[in-house]
């Protein structure tokens, strides 16, 4: 069916579905005439209309609570977007005004403090580029390898992040002896609630009200979010509203019956705060495609909450053999590190996968080597080695498709 | 007013800088209460109490009140039932009973009865998160009664238990000692990390 028979209301949809490529067909058509303005400026920009990625939320019959993935296949260098960067709600996404927020700071502390925004942002800032990732990551892995690296292994993103020192904090309230736990609660409608060690709040937990050089967004926890580096998504807590100083760990509903990792003896690991190193090849990886054989960079993301990734080993004949990947500079501590490795594709079927080495030496493992250890009902902290199989056609399937 | 404020901010900023200010000179003004930077002031206890409800496993911040099963059984009714189902079968909402004994198995079911080692949790979780679309709603004696009913349903207290501040911690919940510390790194022959805190 051509242009011409078709109606008014067709073109109208096609020129909806089509956005701004129609304004780029019609510049084309009149190159030899003179060129058009472009738009104004604006008071917050946009990205361009003709990006389209954007992340994948599960279907959910409690919208409130659920997940979103970062389409990690998309990305460039090492931040995510705001916009962009994975969710995990258990009570929806409060609208909380930052100037009638409070955070108590009580407990086992000399001087129990009420801090508003104002008095936290008074403070020394810190800012840290840090990954964060839900404990709950690659989570299906464990049953089967799933099809695609966003929705396998994209509840992991990088951010900048800018607060305060939570140490320092404590300093201020001044922590009584004996106390060794920090109970942190979140103003969402579920009052997210975690028990924290003290040791890590005095390392170098912080509390964020910056993301990416503006404010956090509201889904990230706007206006405080304690954030832990190298620790479960879960244990960030957002919206925090109060910190108290205990010699107990609360045992939360979120960290007794969620967020602990069941073994196949039936017992149950506690407190799995750590995030362990992990890599995911981004590109080739399942769902894309190769237009056909010659030289590509294949790319992924890397990251360890030990620290710093030491090194990403690649893999284009099934395991056989491993290569060093370039890693981007500057890497920084618990951070998304970019790998890459120039690959030359022949047209013959290749069984590709990374695995990160992280500064203590702890090598990612295979999921065969995973399951032996832990079974396969442990949901949290899946830290496999992921491959894809990159066919003769240059599809890109996950392998066990 | 603000020519006294600036001077006070200045004052404070420079002993600040200097990090000598003490804490009975920040807390004596009334206003600031960190000894170092001077901000923030002593919390209310409605502050402490709205903002840090958490309830610990010994029973610390529980509130008085108590509720029985019977009673439990209307409010769950009313409630709960339309998301977790009427017996605590689990619908949209979780399942919350059965699977004692499964989680060794390759369908490990974890429910309330089968894998929550406090029963201090459940009172806290209802209260702080239940109902899903009204968390908050229910008043202290409900969240006894609901928590009486729902571990009367997986068997671990009797018909005629009464919960309240003093008996609720001390209910046994089966799966008490089935929680053990991280035991990672667990691949590749590595040595499990040492762990911050022993687990109690």
């Amino acid at each position: 069916m051509g242009h011409r028979h078709a109606s008014r209301r067709q073109i109208l949809r096609w020129s909806m579905a089509a956005g701004a490529g129609v304004l780029a067909a019609g510049e084309t058509d009149a190159a030899a005439s003179a060129r058009t303005l472009g738009a104004p400026l604006g008071p917050y920009g946009e990205r361009s209309p003709f990006e389209k990625g954007i992340r994948f939320t599960r279907e959910s019959r409690t919208p409130e609570t659920g997940s979103s993935f970062t389409p990690i296949q998309e990305s460039l260098g090492t931040i995510t977007p705001s916009a962009l960067h994975y969710e995990r709600h258990h009570g929806g996404i409060p609208s909380i005004d930052p100037s009638v927020h409070r955070l108590v700071i009580h407990g086992m502390v000399e001087r129990p403090l009420s801090l508003s925004m104002a008095d936290i942002r008074r403070l020394p800032s810190v800012t840290r580029t840090l990954v964060l990732e839900c404990g709950g990551n690659s989570a299906g892995e464990w049953a089967a390898p799933g099809p695609d690296v966003q929705r396998t292994y994209g509840m992991v993103s990088g951010s900048e992040w800018t607060g305060v020192s939570l140490a320092r904090l404590l300093e201020e309230a001044g922590v009584r002896p004996g106390a060794s736990w920090v109970i942190a609660e979140g103003a969402d409608a579920c009052r997210m609630m975690r028990s924290i060690p003290l040791g890590k709040a005095r390392q170098d937990s912080l509390l964020a009200y910056g993301q990416n050089g503006e404010a956090m967004r509201p889904a990230q926890g706007y206006p405080l979010r304690l954030i832990n580096p190298g620790w479960e998504g879960n244990a960030n807590v957002k919206w925090l509203q109060s910190l108290r100083l205990t010699d107990q760990p609360y045992m939360a509903r979120d960290e007794t019956s969620k967020y602990s990792d069941l073994m196949p003896d039936g017992k149950t690991r506690i407190f799995t705060f750590e995030m362990e190193a992990k890599s995911v090849i981004t590109f080739p990886s399942g769902g894309q495609m190769l237009p056909g054989p010659g030289l590509y960079e294949l790319t992924g993301l890397a990251w360890s909450g030990q620290g710093l990734v030491d090194r990403v080993e690649v893999t284009v004949n099934g395991g056989e053999t491993w290569q060093r990947a370039l890693l981007q500079e500057p890497r920084l501590p618990i951070a998304l590190t970019r790998f890459r490795l120039p690959w030359r594709f022949d047209g013959r079927e290749a069984v590709i996968a990374s695995r990160c080495v992280d500064e203590t030496g702890y090598v990612q493992p295979t999921r065969e080597a995973l399951i032996a250890a832990r079974g396969t009902n442990s949901i949290y902290h899946y830290n496999g080695i992921k491959f894809w199989r990159v066919r003769g056609d240059g599809t890109v399937v996950h392998v066990g498709a | 007013m603000w020519a006294r404020n600036g001077v006070g901010l200045a004052v404070l900023m420079a002993l600040a800088s200097a990090g000598s200010i003490n804490a009975s000179l920040g807390s004596a003004s009334g206003v600031a209460q960190s000894p170092r930077f001077g901000v923030g002031r002593a919390p209310t206890a409605d502050e402490i109490r709205d903002l840090g409800s958490a309830i610990a496993p010994d029973g610390t911040g529980l509130p008085a009140g108590s509720g029985n099963v019977s009673q439990g059984r209307a409010v769950f009714a009313a409630h709960c039932a339309r998301c977790h189902g009427r017996q605590g079968e689990g619908e949209i909402g979780a399942r919350l009973v059965g699977g004692q004994g499964s989680l060794r198995s390759p369908r490990p079911l974890k429910t309330v009865g089968s894998f929550w080692p406090y029963a201090t949790t459940l009172w806290d979780y209802v209260n702080r998160a239940m109902p899903f679309d009204k968390p908050g709603a229910l008043q202290p004696d409900e969240v006894y009664a609901v928590s009486a009913f729902i571990l009367n349903l997986n068997g671990i207290i009797g018909d005629d238990q009464v919960l309240n501040a003093v008996t609720l911690p001390k209910v046994q919940m089966p799966n008490r000692d089935g929680f053990v510390p991280d035991a990672r790194p667990d691949v590749n022959g590595l040595k499990p990390r040492p762990q911050p805190t022993p687990v109690r």
